[in-house]
């Protein structure tokens, strides 16, 4: 099977060949699409992972408060989104929400896409803090309550500080899912990288080399998320603490 | 004991290459023949559920697999159904998988590097779908719009081409299959819908007020559909394209053209209602696989 490289320097309309493979004066070759598209996956993954953080870490804290009304939204929350299929959700933020709230009709797909991909990955996040904070000795909540820190605060210096600490390389792992998941946009018409594969595949008939330069930016995406994780995890990393040195 | 783990691999790797592709042999010695249908190409391949198909290009390949069948005088032929989709119908022919596929593929040159396909039976114009009342007619009102077309068709780079040459400006939206692009006409997210005529006619008529859409405009690509099969298999293309040939000549075709176009067809008992082109005509008046680049140059 005969390898055709060079198919990444065609222009995307006519299909000649383009010298030097970026495309001058608004053509597009399949390289500036594939890295359009790269850029597209980052955007969605990224922001949605943002909201996932940040929802996910709120309804996890939720779930370890005294108060029941509160634990029982967070868990409610959760088991939500964990139960419904990624693909599924998505289908509902896109066609089936905006028949009913017609305001959501106004929404671009993409950002119907962060919230969908967001809520979903928030739900396993909320797992991960939850099981990070229940981690720690009571002693510690007490402790900080003793000495006449409110509750607030007693999570803001006491417990946080310690179970994030904890659960970084679940974190790291949800990121790098993140990554990954975020190809099913592909299905609400998100030009991202699956789409890519899929339309670039079709028109060039080289398939193979469309999959693998695709593979490979997933890829690089997704471990150097992991990397930067692995970073901030040695920077903040606490002498005695768990996982300190 | 790893050399020759070495060298076995290479063998088998180089077996694998060495392929023969002589379809009718294969068809002879197992006694079973894989046809590649498709989900829901309007009425040209679609399912009925329950791993059964049906469609005018259905149609056609079972008349030609019964002609096969009469010329290698097996007593039984089994045919398995393949389902297959735009991205996986070319690599499931050329790897041996799907033996002919009778789907809704455009013959275009590029393809012909990959595959054979037989004589045109069907003639395609891409056109554009649009709701009644949007009062749409034809491209050029298309402008700052939202178009519709499926992920991984030809109608993509159509639609791109359009867009350069005539300089008109509008977002596209991608639905994952034909039906995902029709519900986003349906539910208002697209304003037009552009894709082959009959793709579109089938799903129109599948919806729940069928009066609601139109299909206007001009015709925006004329392209020849045919069955698909292995390239560099001169016996079986020529099997293929002779029963093909014979059902033209003996208007079986025109026949079956009527009864998948022109008739109420399962399940729903919906007629398509798309009237012989003249395009479709001429194919079938003069039989050829040329592909959609010379019928560009007319």
């Amino acid at each position: 099977m005969a390898w055709d490289w060079q198919v990444f320097c065609k222009e995307t309309t006519s299909g000649d060949q383009v010298a030097g493979c970026f495309g001058k004066g608004g053509d597009i070759t399949y390289l500036d699409w594939i890295l359009s598209a790269w850029g597209w996956t980052m955007s969605v993954a990224l922001l949605a992972l943002v909201v996932a953080m940040v929802f996910g870490s709120i309804v996890g804290i939720l779930r370890t408060t005294p108060d029941k009304r509160l634990v029982l939204f967070g868990n409610a929350w959760t088991e939500l989104f964990r139960n419904i299929p990624l693909l599924v959700q998505i289908f509902l933020w896109y066609h089936v929400l905006p028949a009913i709230f017609p305001v959501l009709r106004g929404f671009p797909s993409f950002v119907l896409v962060v919230f969908a991909l967001g809520f979903f990955t928030s739900a396993r996040i909320s797992e991960q803090v939850r099981a990070g904070i229940q981690s720690l000795p009571g002693g510690q909540r007490y402790a900080g309550l003793a000495m006449g820190l409110t509750l607030p605060q007693t999570y803001r210096y006491v417990l946080l500080p310690m179970a994030f600490r904890i659960v970084i390389p679940p974190l790291t792992s949800e990121s790098m899912n993140i990554i990954k998941n975020s190809s099913v946009a592909f299905a609400v018409s998100i030009a991202e990288l699956t789409m890519f594969a899929m339309q670039a595949g079709e028109e060039t008939s080289r398939n193979i080399e469309m999959y693998l330069a695709v593979t490979a930016l997933y890829f690089v995406s997704a471990f150097t998320i992991n990397r930067i994780m692995l970073f901030v995890e040695g920077r903040v990393r606490v002498p005695g603490m768990i996982g300190g040195k | 004991m790893k050399k020759s783990l070495l060298v076995l691999a290479t063998l088998a790797a180089f077996a694998a290459h060495a392929q023969t592709t002589d379809t009718l042999k294969k068809i002879k010695d197992s006694g079973a023949v894989t046809m590649g249908v498709r989900e829901s190409s309007g009425a040209l391949s679609y399912t009925l559920g329950d791993g059964k198909y049906a469609g005018f290009h259905v149609e056609v390949c079972t008349r030609v697999l019964a002609d096969v069948q009469k010329q290698l005088g097996l007593a039984k032929l089994d045919i398995k159904y393949q389902p297959v989709t735009s991205q996986n119908r070319i690599p499931l022919v050329q790897n041996g998988t799907v033996d002919i596929e009778c789907g809704s593929t455009t013959n275009n040159a590029t393809r012909q590097k990959d595959v054979s396909f037989a004589v045109t039976t069907y003639v395609e114009e891409v056109r554009i779908a649009v709701k009644a009342n949007s009062g749409i007619t034809s491209i050029a009102q298309l402008k700052d719009r939202n178009v519709a077309t499926t992920t991984g068709t030809t109608s993509v780079q159509l639609l791109r081409k359009h867009e350069r040459a005539a300089g008109i400006d509008f977002k596209e939206v991608f639905g994952k299959d034909h039906a995902d692009s029709f519900l986003l006409l349906e539910s208002g997210r697209a304003d037009a819908f552009v894709m082959d005529g009959q793709i579109l006619a089938g799903n129109i008529a599948k919806a729940k007020n069928p009066a609601d859409f139109k299909i206007v405009g001009e015709v925006l690509s004329v392209e020849p559909i045919a069955i698909m099969i292995r390239k560099d298999d001169p016996a079986f293309k020529k099997a293929v394209d002779d029963s093909i040939v014979a059902m033209m000549k003996s208007g079986d075709i025109a026949k079956m053209y009527d009864k998948w176009f022109m008739q109420p067809i399962a399940p729903s008992n919906t007629k398509v209602g798309l009237p012989l082109s003249d395009a479709t005509k001429a194919a079938w008046a003069s039989p050829n696989d040329k592909p959609v680049e010379e019928y560009a140059k007319k």
